[in-house]
């Protein structure tokens, strides 16, 4: 996952806020006039609106995986692993954990990159049998000055069915 | 601010009978239009579970409200949780953050606290830390 240009915008942060039901006046600059308008905690999040690959965002011409005529659009899940900004996942694989670290404040008018780094993979023995497969992503998202705003550690998990062996 | 102390603790009510609707608003907010937040059918005939459920990202945020509340929009220096229970249409949360200590890094006061969020039965939905600048 990587994206180039993060526009931090007002109206973005207005209408995060509202759906995180935050009242708070601070996140509400776009229709006041007021600034700076701060981003709330978890906002580095909707930088998947960004992300020009996010298999979480139905695109013009292909297929999506949810319901239409049929209760499925196809007959799976997005085989690639959705970053976002953090470890969400695609049909299969669920959130697990996120994590911030906060380094400068994130205003509106900001324009961040997200890169990601390594991650750790590993996994554990199910309480049902199967494996629970867990993955990390580390996003660092930083501004044109290159410092960093702000570090997002997602872990997504996924279960691995267990293959019934003959015999 | 400068007189938080280990054991202060602050709980609120962050949603009462979450609604599809604010899911599908938290869809649009954040950008994941993963179906198992707003199409029942595909979630219910296809993945298998009950019905529709809130992406783990809209707890987590609907949670940071407790901390921001508290230490300023631009007080938190970390905050991180695990998503432990799905959480449904229907469920009302509350979320209580509580000081586990207070300390000193590099001339900056740092309050750590401990994140919970449960729903109407009790039970907890995410659990997680974080850590406020104090003044």
């Amino acid at each position: 996952m990587g994206i180039d240009r993060f526009p931090v915008e007002a109206g973005h942060i207005l209408l995060f806020a509202r759906a995180i039901g935050d009242e708070n006046p601070a996140y509400a600059g776009a229709v006041t006039g007021a600034e700076p308008v701060p981003a709330p905690p978890t906002f580095v999040q909707a930088s998947a609106q960004f992300d020009p690959d996010y298999a979480l965002r139905p695109a013009s011409g292909k297929r999506w995986f949810g319901s239409g005529r049929n209760a499925t659009g196809s007959n799976a899940a997005p085989s690639t692993s959705a970053g976002g900004g953090g470890g969400g996942g695609n049909g299969g694989t669920l959130h697990a954990e996120q994590h911030y670290t906060y380094h400068r404040p994130l205003r509106a008018g900001e324009v961040l990159t997200a890169t990601a780094g390594p991650g750790k993979s590993w996994e554990k023995q199910g309480r049902r049998g199967g494996k629970l497969l867990f993955s990390e992503s580390v996003i660092e998202y930083r501004n044109p000055q290159g410092e960093l705003v702000v570090t997002a550690r997602g872990v997504g998990v996924r279960t691995e069915k267990v293959v019934e062996q003959e015999g | 601010m400068s007189d938080v102390k280990v054991g202060d603790a602050r709980t609120l009510l962050l949603v009462e009978d979450l609604s599809r609707t604010q899911i599908v608003q938290y869809a649009g907010a954040s950008g994941d239009y993963n179906p198992l937040h707003s199409d029942d059918k595909f979630t219910v005939e296809v993945a298998g579970y009950p019905s529709v459920f809130a992406h783990g990202m809209l707890t987590m945020g609907m949670t940071g409200r407790v901390l921001t509340d508290w230490f300023g929009v631009e007080g938190l220096a970390a905050y991180g949780v695990r998503f432990v229970k799905q959480v449904f249409p229907g469920d009302t949360l509350t979320a209580t953050a509580t000081v586990t200590a207070v300390r000193d890094d590099g001339g900056q006061r740092l309050a750590d606290l401990d994140v919970v969020t449960v729903n109407q039965d009790g039970d907890v939905v995410v659990q997680g830390a974080a850590t406020a600048r104090l003044g």
